[in-house]
């Protein structure tokens, strides 16, 4: 019971920030409000007992990317008087896009309260380091290798693509 | 719910939240008296017998003074900016093994707030966010000498990552476990992880370094170049966190490192029988050979930071980027490859 209140109120938490993420004016706090979400969406996953995801959610999403983002935020400088107005028309255009997705989202998402009816609370394999290796290493062990490859390929990318920049400048 | 068991562990966390301040605000006069030992100086004399209460002097000062915000700054980044780096350096201690198990009232009190399966991980989600109070700080301000300061000490912080991640990742593949207790274990008495890995120590204790911002690493706060870069404009106590923070994370990543490498609280001849019939006294035993490493690496901290110049920032860079990952992945392939030998994989094949 005392379980369910606190899922229901790091959830709403969670849903506050995200929340805040799209309606603050500046960028910058908007990155910070999504760092902020997704700590609470670690708080979840430990809840779930998934103690690895929530970490790794924490160092991969907050720690690294979201840095990222501050960091071009910061060097673009950008700040409420930078953003241009945007005319009704677009607008108009973005509300029915963002209904819609929220709409393929609804639809997405309705049959997996069934789905909630499998999860076994506390179940402590389930999302250990213990749990999750086995499962990388024995059934899903060509996604994995083929998923890092896929990292692999985009690192060369970016290496190559920073390269070449440098040359035309000399 | 466990009514003792809240109990000694809000007390636990209480006692480790004074420490951890408390050898933060000590380790400023150490430094100060450190640093006029080597220069040939008499450093702070002046409050107390041998100046010892000068951090007190400092700290009253430090709150005395005005506490000004910039006109054009982002008002509540600027104000949170040191409250989380102050958060980020001090959560850290929730993992740390901190000695024995003391016995104490019938009870077996574990001297660590939190045994985690995955504590090596938390360590490093920690350390992925800390950036986080100089960056936000330094933008706030508005002030282009604090964003310069800022952008330097955060791609500082990601560089020196990833070869300190790799140069964990070794350990733990050594020990086969993510749990620091099971770090600490495995290296019980001499069976310390510096004898089989320091090339692995080396390599961390430079990436230690970098990531606390301490000199020759620097380079966020580098006077003369940025003023006083990420913390420019910043007056009063949250000037004090910033400062305060940066030697919390000295004391809190001496702390890691003695438990990574020096093993932890064990000593050689805790399992004689003496200690066996004692179990306090081994656990206390622990507990000051714990922080006697502690303080050793604090003092190396400083030592070199009085001794080496500050690094220019290619060359920082060059060296986190060019020298320290690649020797860190070396290692980490030797010792995988050993690690494989003496488990067995290739009798097979020879």
């Amino acid at each position: 019971m005392s379980l369910q209140i606190i899922s229901i109120i790091l959830g709403s938490l969670t849903i506050a920030s995200a929340l805040m993420v799209v309606l603050s004016k500046h960028p910058i706090r908007s990155v910070i409000f999504l760092v902020v979400t997704f700590f609470f969406i670690s708080s979840l996953y430990i809840l779930m007992n998934a103690q690895f995801l929530a970490i790794v959610n924490i160092i991969v999403y907050a720690g690294a990317i979201m840095v990222l983002f501050l960091f071009v935020l910061m060097l673009l400088n950008l700040n409420k008087s930078a953003e241009p107005e945007s005319s009704i028309l677009v607008k108009f255009s973005s509300l029915i896009a963002a209904g819609g997705l929220f709409l393929v989202l609804i639809a997405a998402l309705k049959d997996s309260i069934l789905l909630s009816k499998t999860y076994i609370p506390n179940n402590e394999a389930i999302g250990t380091v213990e749990g999750l290796g086995n499962l990388l290493f024995s059934k899903y062990v060509v996604p994995f290798e083929v998923s890092s490859i896929l990292f692999i390929a985009a690192m060369v990318g970016a290496v190559l693509l920073a390269k070449r920049e440098k040359q035309i400048i000399d | 719910m466990d009514t003792g068991l809240l109990i000694e562990k809000s007390v636990l966390v209480l006692i480790i939240f004074l420490i951890s301040l408390g050898i933060a605000a000590y380790q400023t006069y150490f430094e100060r008296k450190l640093a006029a030992w080597i220069q040939d100086r008499v450093g702070p004399d002046r409050a107390g017998p041998f100046g010892i209460l000068q951090p007190i002097a400092d700290g009253v000062k430090m709150f005395l003074k005005e506490d000004f915000i910039p006109k054009d700054a982002d008002k509540w980044l600027f104000i949170i900016g040191p409250g989380i780096a102050m958060f980020t350096s001090l959560i850290t201690s929730a993992i740390i093994p901190w000695g024995t198990d003391l016995e104490l009232f019938g009870r077996t009190i574990t001297l660590q707030v939190a045994d985690f399966d995955i504590g090596i991980l938390y360590l490093f989600a920690v350390l992925s966010i800390s950036v986080y109070g100089i960056m936000i700080g330094g933008w706030a301000s508005n002030n282009k000498y604090s964003l310069y300061g800022a952008i330097r000490a955060s791609s500082q912080m990601i560089s020196y990552e990833l070869a300190m991640g790799i140069s964990a990742i070794t350990i733990i593949m050594l020990s086969g476990s993510l749990s620091l207790t099971d770090i600490v274990n495995k290296q019980h008495g001499m069976n310390w992880n510096i004898f089989y890995q320091p090339v692995c120590f080396i390599v961390f204790f430079i990436c230690s370094m970098a990531e606390t911002n301490r000199a020759p690493f620097d380079l966020p706060e580098c006077e003369n170049e940025l003023i006083g870069g990420y913390h420019t404009e910043y007056s009063s106590m949250k000037l004090g966190l910033y400062l305060f923070s940066e030697y919390t994370a000295m004391f809190i990543s001496s702390a890691i490192m003695a438990i990574l490498f020096l093993g932890g609280y064990n000593f050689p001849g805790m399992d004689s029988d003496f200690f066996k019939d004692h179990n306090n006294l081994l656990a206390i035993t622990s507990i000051i050979v714990f922080f006697s490493k502690i303080f050793l690496f604090i003092f190396i901290f400083m030592w070199i930071r009085w001794t080496i110049p500050r690094f220019r920032f290619d060359q920082l860079m060059h060296l986190g980027w060019k020298v320290l990952i690649p020797v860190a992945m070396v290692n980490l392939l030797i010792t995988g490859i050993v690690i494989a030998i003496k488990e067995g994989w290739f009798n097979e094949l020879m």
